[in-house]
């Protein structure tokens, strides 16, 4: 038994996605940029493709670039926007504390170089509030950059009424929409957002390529110089096959995504209310309505998550934690500690996360294994037995 | 694979534990905070460590970490088992990754907590250079050690 169940870390490459990029390894392999009738049937594929693409968005064709992925597109908003409100005497910025470190780093970044940051706190659901963003804007605020949906924990910022206070005020709005893309109905111009990042692989397009709305009239610099491909803002030979699949992908994505979601949100609040039934001293981490459809978070208290994962990985369910231990640095999730986990009760995490391609009888698996494992972990932990001791 | 095969092995089938109800000695070590505690109870006999069981919160590393360092001092002498070093528990896991050598220390130092209780039961004076641990991850200093 073999169950993927970390989809928000990355997806499998549909079948229509991989049939779509095929013939543009071998057959229409040309540059885009080439003149001739091999670089212009590529060129054709690439701008098809932006057309589809920014239709599903609501977006025009002139208004999306194509970047390697999510944390370029996430740079390459930021450090634009940043630079320019610079120029104009703008050096303040505001964001979350739950963001993605594509877009932490880079403002941990700016405020080295001068700028002053504002990181929002979030309430214990993980959710921003419209009206913290707007007590936050000042005269000098070049950027408010808000995710979509959190990567963690599955809560989905609102992000139409934050769009709402940035274009009344004048501010430039970018998302990090990265998890929501192809799984929640996004319409740039209705949601009010100025630039918005998106990453093919976390809807069953390839890795390796995503795209930056940026909305007319909001200029934006390159990262990358070099050449004149997409209009000069990102240099490079277009990667044509690698384009179509990703708009093959959504545009799979997007025809099913009612369909889609229905069935998801089915089984992940079986297994959530399995969970929070099943097992003691365990708590659902992020909004329980406002949740991506395929988003499951648990803090097991007692547990450690990295040992958790492994048992879970040996008895063929492969998720994910915000552990430190699986974080690769001292602290847990920064997401988990700003949602108001104590550090103790951040460590036990565990994220599951499904896409369309899970069945039921996974979810009964999940749900028969996942308790078995949890007492046998906490059987063994002096913690857990502290746990117990003071309860009684 | 992130570990040696010998170290999945101990962590998925841990050796050694549980708990003595009876124990001569019982040490604790490492904090909630930092994400690993371990737990080891001695039974000792004429000086010679006769049993040994363990309780370990943490990831796969602590958990066999633990296990292997009561492998390594069951039957042994206490002063055999007071020799113990975390590197020699990374060297009997066939190595640890940088990141989780701090899990081998926690080991050292969790033996050493329940001889040195075991100690203190007898009104022995422990060697205040073999017992350094308080508790604290920053006690130690060792590589990878947790610090906050």
């Amino acid at each position: 038994m073999l169950i993927y169940a970390d989809n928000a870390a990355t997806t499998a490459v549909s079948k229509k996605a991989l049939e779509a990029m095929l013939p543009y390894f071998t057959e229409h392999y040309g540059n885009a940029s080439s003149i001739h009738r091999v670089g212009q049937e590529a060129n054709k594929a690439l701008q098809q493709a932006r057309a589809e693409i920014a239709a599903i968005l609501g977006a025009e064709p002139k208004e999306l670039i194509f970047t390697s992925g999510g944390s370029e597109s996430d740079n390459q908003a930021i450090i634009s926007a940043a630079l320019q409100g610079a120029k104009k005497g703008k050096k303040h910025i505001i964001s979350s504390k739950i963001e993605h470190h594509a877009v932490l780093h880079v403002l941990d970044k700016l405020e080295k170089e001068g700028y002053d940051i504002t990181l929002l706190d979030v309430s214990p659901e993980g959710l921003v509030s419209p009206e913290s963003v707007e007590k936050a804007i000042r005269e000098d605020t070049a950027l408010v950059t808000i995710m979509f949906a959190n990567n963690e924990i599955g809560t989905i910022e609102p992000i139409k009424e934050i769009g709402e206070i940035c274009r009344k005020h004048g501010v430039i709005f970018h998302t990090d929409a990265v998890q929501a893309v192809g799984h929640v109905p996004i319409n740039v111009k209705e949601m009010n957002i100025d630039m918005l990042s998106f990453s093919a692989h976390k809807f069953h397009g390839p890795k390796g390529i995503g795209g930056l709305y940026v909305r007319k009239g909001i200029r934006l610099l390159p990262l990358i110089e070099g050449g004149a491909q997409e209009r000069g803002l990102r240099a490079g030979t277009e990667n044509v096959a690698a384009v179509v699949g990703m708009a093959a992908a959504l545009k799979e994505q997007v025809e099913n995504m009612e369909k889609n979601a229905e069935k998801l949100t089915k089984m992940r609040d079986r297994l959530i209310d399995s969970i929070l039934k099943e097992v003691p001293r365990v708590r659902l981490n992020g909004d329980r309505v406002k949740r991506l459809p395929g988003n499951v978070n648990f803090c097991f208290e007692g547990i450690e998550g990295e040992a958790l994962l492994l048992m879970l990985d040996n008895l063929g369910i492969c998720g994910s934690s915000g552990s430190a231990c699986t974080s690769g640095s001292l602290d847990p999730s920064h997401v988990l500690l700003a949602i108001g986990l104590p550090h103790e009760i951040a460590h036990g995490s565990l994220r599951l996360t499904f896409s369309e391609y899970n069945t039921e009888e996974e979810i009964d698996y999940i749900i028969k294994v996942i308790p078995q494992v949890v007492k046998r972990l906490r059987d063994m932990s002096p913690m857990w037995e502290r746990i117990v001791k003071e309860e009684a | 694979m992130l570990y040696s095969d010998k170290v999945m092995d101990h962590f998925m089938n841990p050796r050694n534990v549980g708990k003595i109800d009876d124990a001569d000695g019982v040490g604790e070590v490492g904090n909630a905070k930092c994400g690993d505690i371990m737990k080891v109870y001695i039974k000792v006999d004429n000086d010679i460590i006769t049993d040994v069981k363990f309780n370990t919160f943490g990831c796969a590393s602590a958990i066999a970490t633990s296990s292997i360092a009561t492998e390594m001092i069951k039957g042994k002498p206490i002063s055999e088992a007071l020799k113990l070093t975390n590197k020699a528990v990374v060297e009997a896991l066939d190595g640890l990754p940088p990141v989780k050598i701090h899990c081998s220390v926690l080991a050292e130092e969790a033996v050493k907590a329940a001889i040195a209780d075991y100690y203190k039961k007898i009104g022995k004076e422990p060697d205040p250079e073999i017992f350094s641990c308080t508790g604290c991850c920053e006690s130690c200093g060792a590589e990878g050690a947790h610090s906050h």
